[in-house]
């Protein structure tokens, strides 16, 4: 993202028109009422969130997901029971619904197993950028219907948690390759998995580390810096950004007793490892982005932004592309699609600059 | 009952070794099927870890609560119950302080006739002095103006935009009357279309201008609907949502009230007319209904009564009109229907006038004008039609067109060069015909000129001759003698004449 072209923010206030007035009410209307009605209505018709979890296997996955829902979401396999590593990476997903306090959340939880396992990893993420592009053309297809659906369902990944190894030293030439790919596409957010084999100096020399990559790499994780909208989130953001991505996290869903309180963490013969514990690991602060304050904010940049650069550059091709008879037609398929974002990372920005531009000149 | 006895003492093992997943994960898959069938999940209640009575089943010893899934038909959608905060539960909050730092947009339309008192209703509904000067009857037609203001209540900004309906009803010929209202309803769609559609577009930013609630203003005249009300509110049924008002409702009395509105609403259901429909399969909504002792269905149309002027009642003010015979409070329930009025628009419905706006007016609006310009869903093989191919398709036609009409324009173009080209040939033609005939008189002239000049010379040498014979003679005659001197003088003279 060229820093001297921003977007406008996704949710940013509206312009107000110079034929607007201000005008000063005498009494009590009545209008702050809408926010209990939007309140209303979104419980009713609740909320669906999608999370995709990428990095290799023993990396403690499916242990984070079930520890961040607090529920059984995986089953996590232990090392040793003889589940083997599939040949090609697979994609699976599970879907579930979990209600809180009258907050109905539909969660889609994806995970990867056989990423980067193989010996030769080359283009182990054309899956999973096609299956990210094939929910952005499903939901295209539904949105382009003449008759569609009063609430279109959204599979739509809206956030993408990246593992990162624990080695100490810097991403990898993979994790660099993945995350430059994946940033255009979908917020991810990267945290530093299994974090309980690195001291708290060398997690955060390891961090400085990452950090230092990212930028060189121009790799853009979420909170991007250009959807700021104001002052606050800029301040909030930017604390976040460069203290704290990526999160040393450390999964657990045991629970084990420490001064009589019931806690979730790793038992070891050194101590136990408390998983909500500040001082421990980071991961009430990536629970808190995830699903307490962020959330929306997901979801939102995914629709406003992800969703429509695909959509800007789908409908752009699709006269290029043959056509062919089926559901994602238009496109041989969804392999293709992901093959061109190879060539069009860099093709990407440079369109996207030219559209800003353009949108400047209307 | 053996499988309520399994589950709670899962249960206690669970709480008594202080590590979820060891029971659970002797169970076998098969059992996992049981409580994805609906009718077989009821089971005992028992206390949980922390002391609150649930519905216990004995998979995976968990607690799983009786609720109905999302989307019925998906068979892997589960129910899963979270053995701690997870934290969720402030979506909501998450959302409204998402859409309170966008602001809101509410844009209402005022239809009635002139004088019925639409903009003093909408200052008393917003409680404030919106500029409005009253407008004339000498309106050639019906036109709309639309002025938008920014209302701040707390920390909820509003956009709100009132559209009036100038000089409705006081033409002398209302055939035409509904014809601007629905072409200002059908260009915010349009508008609100056009955007949708583009390639490179900005939803989030959108300025919203479609229409959410249209006030229609029924005249008090006690009878019936007028039959110009019917025909606009039949037109404007299917694209907005339409809630009828009686006006100066002050002017009524209450029994006449109760059988006006009774009339009019069998009016309308006699005639078809779709009105707004306030929801009340909503709990919440429902016990605000609840609490306004009656539904408001039964109170429509709403009689109001508008005035920005107050009076002091008791030892407040409020806003009311003085009559010599009594004063009319508008904030007073006995008196009008005002506070309902406000109550229902603005209070509980506005989130779903605007929602019912999107989905089903501007939808089928969206509907009609897609199928109008040719694009379909299903092709005759029934198999799904992209919406990209039939753009792909026109685009195709209409470069086609303009081809054609570049080729049109080529044509005539050439054949206007060649029209101009003959009329300057000819012209050139007619230049030199003059050009030549001009060079023919010139050379006729000069001919002529010259002849002059030859006979002129000839009569100069002819002179000239005379002259030397003369003097020959002269001089011959000098000689000869002095009379003829006399002769040849009387010759000279003679000559000389």
């Amino acid at each position: 993202m060229d820093p001297l072209r921003q977007p406008p923010s996704p949710c940013s206030p509206r312009p107000s028109s110079p034929r607007t007035q201000s005008c000063e009410m005498l009494g009590y209307v009545g209008i702050e009422a809408v926010l209990d009605q939007l309140k209303i209505k979104a419980m009713k018709m609740g909320f669906e969130f999608n999370i995709m979890v990428v990095g290799q296997s023993g990396l403690g996955k499916s242990t984070m997901v079930n520890t961040l829902f607090k529920s059984k979401m995986w089953k996590s396999t232990l090392p040793g029971l003889g589940v083997p590593t599939p040949k090609t990476l697979q994609l699976q997903s599970v879907t579930h619904v979990i209600e809180e306090k009258g907050v109905k959340l539909k969660l889609t939880v994806t995970d990867t197993p056989g990423f980067g396992d193989q010996i030769n990893n080359d283009k182990c993420w054309d899956p999973i950028l096609g299956y990210i592009n094939e929910q952005y053309e499903r939901y295209l297809q539904e949105e382009i219907l003449i008759t569609r659906q009063r609430h279109i369902p959204d599979t739509r990944v809206h956030c993408c948690v990246y593992f990162v190894p624990p080695t100490g030293h810097c991403l990898r030439p993979l994790d660099i390759e993945f995350l430059q790919r994946l940033c255009q596409t979908v917020n991810v957010v990267p945290v530093i998995a299994r974090a309980d084999s690195l001291t708290i100096e060398e997690r955060e020399a390891f961090r400085r580390r990452i950090q230092h990559n990212l930028r060189t790499h121009c790799i853009e994780v979420y909170p991007q810096k250009c959807f700021d909208e104001d002052i606050n989130d800029r301040i909030l953001n930017s604390k976040i950004r460069q203290e704290r991505i990526p999160f040393a996290v450390v999964g657990a869903d045991r629970e084990h007793l420490v001064n009589g309180r019931c806690v979730l963490g790793r038992k070891t013969k050194w101590g136990i490892i408390e998983v909500e514990n500040m001082a421990h690991c980071e991961f009430p602060l990536l629970r808190d982005l995830l699903i307490r304050t962020h959330l929306q904010d997901l979801k939102d940049i995914t629709h406003n932004i992800h969703y429509e650069n695909y959509r800007v550059f789908r409908l752009n091709k699709s006269h290029v592309l043959p056509r062919g008879p089926g559901w994602v037609n238009l496109a041989p398929g969804p392999a293709p699609s992901p093959a061109s974002p190879q060539a069009t990372p860099r093709t990407m920005k440079v369109c996207r600059w030219t559209q800003d531009n353009s949108d400047d000149e209307c | 009952m053996p499988l309520v006895a399994r589950g709670s003492r899962a249960l206690a093992e669970r709480s008594r070794k202080g590590g979820a997943g060891e029971a659970s994960r002797s169970r076998s898959p098969s059992s996992s099927q049981c409580w994805q069938t609906a009718p077989r999940r009821s089971w005992s209640r028992s206390r949980d870890g922390r002391g609150r009575w649930e519905t216990v089943c004995e998979c995976w010893g968990l607690a799983i609560p009786v609720r109905c899934a999302f989307g019925a038909g998906n068979e892997d959608l589960r129910n899963l119950s979270l053995s701690g905060h997870v934290g969720f539960d402030s979506l909501p909050d998450q959302l409204v302080n998402k859409s309170t730092s966008q602001g809101f947009c509410f844009n209402i339309l005022c239809v009635g006739e002139t004088g019925i008192g639409k903009s003093t209703l909408m200052d008393t509904l917003f409680n404030t002095k919106f500029e409005n000067d009253p407008a004339t009857h000498n309106e050639p037609g019906v036109r709309l103006k639309a002025r938008s203001y920014e209302l701040q209540e707390s920390n909820v900004r509003l956009k709100l935009t009132i559209v009036d309906t100038v000089g409705f009803g006081d033409q002398i010929n209302k055939d035409d009357s509904y014809k601007p209202i629905v072409e200002y309803i059908d260009a915010q769609f349009e508008a609100y279309l056009q955007e949708e559609l583009k390639i490179k577009r900005s939803l989030f930013n959108y300025h919203d201008t479609r229409i959410h609630a249209c006030l229609y203003f029924i005249a008090p005249t006690g009878h019936s609907l007028k039959s110009l009300d019917l025909v606009t509110m039949k037109k404007l049924d299917s694209k907005v949502n339409i809630i009828p008002i009686i006006a100066k409702a002050d002017t009524i009395a209450k029994n006449e009230l109760h059988k006006f509105k009774s009339k009019i609403m069998s009016e309308l259901v006699s005639n078809g007319v779709q009105i707004y429909q306030f929801p009340t399969d909503e709990e919440t909504v429902a016990e605000i209904n609840a609490t306004m002792s009656v539904s408001p269905q039964v109170h429509l149309p709403f009689a109001v009564v508008g005035s920005t002027e107050e009076v002091k009642i008791g030892n407040k003010m409020a806003k009311a009109r003085q009559y010599p015979w009594g004063v009319v409070q508008v904030e007073n329930e006995n008196h009008c229907d005002f506070v309902k009025l406000r109550e229902m628009l603005i209070r509980v419905n506005m989130e779903d006038l605007r929602e019912q706006t999107h989905t089903r007016h501007y939808e089928l609006y969206r509907r009609c004008k897609l199928e109008e310009m040719g694009f379909k869903d299903t092709d005759p093989d029934s198999k799904p039609f992209s919406l990209q191919e039939t753009y792909e398709a026109k685009r195709n036609e209409f470069l086609g067109e303009l081809q054609k009409k570049e080729e049109e324009m080529r044509q005539m173009f050439v054949m206007r060069v060649k029209e101009k080209e003959a009329e300057l040939k000819e012209a050139e033609k007619e230049l030199h015909e003059k050009f030549d005939l001009l060079k023919r008189t010139h050379q006729e002239e000069k001919k002529k000129v010259e002849d002059k000049k030859k006979e002129l010379e000839e009569e100069v040498n002819n002179f000239q001759k005379k002259k030397a014979a003369a003097q020959l003679l002269q001089s011959q005659a000098q000689q000869a003698g002095a009379q003829q001197t006399k002769k040849d003088k009387d010759k000279k003279n003679f000559f000389f004449m």
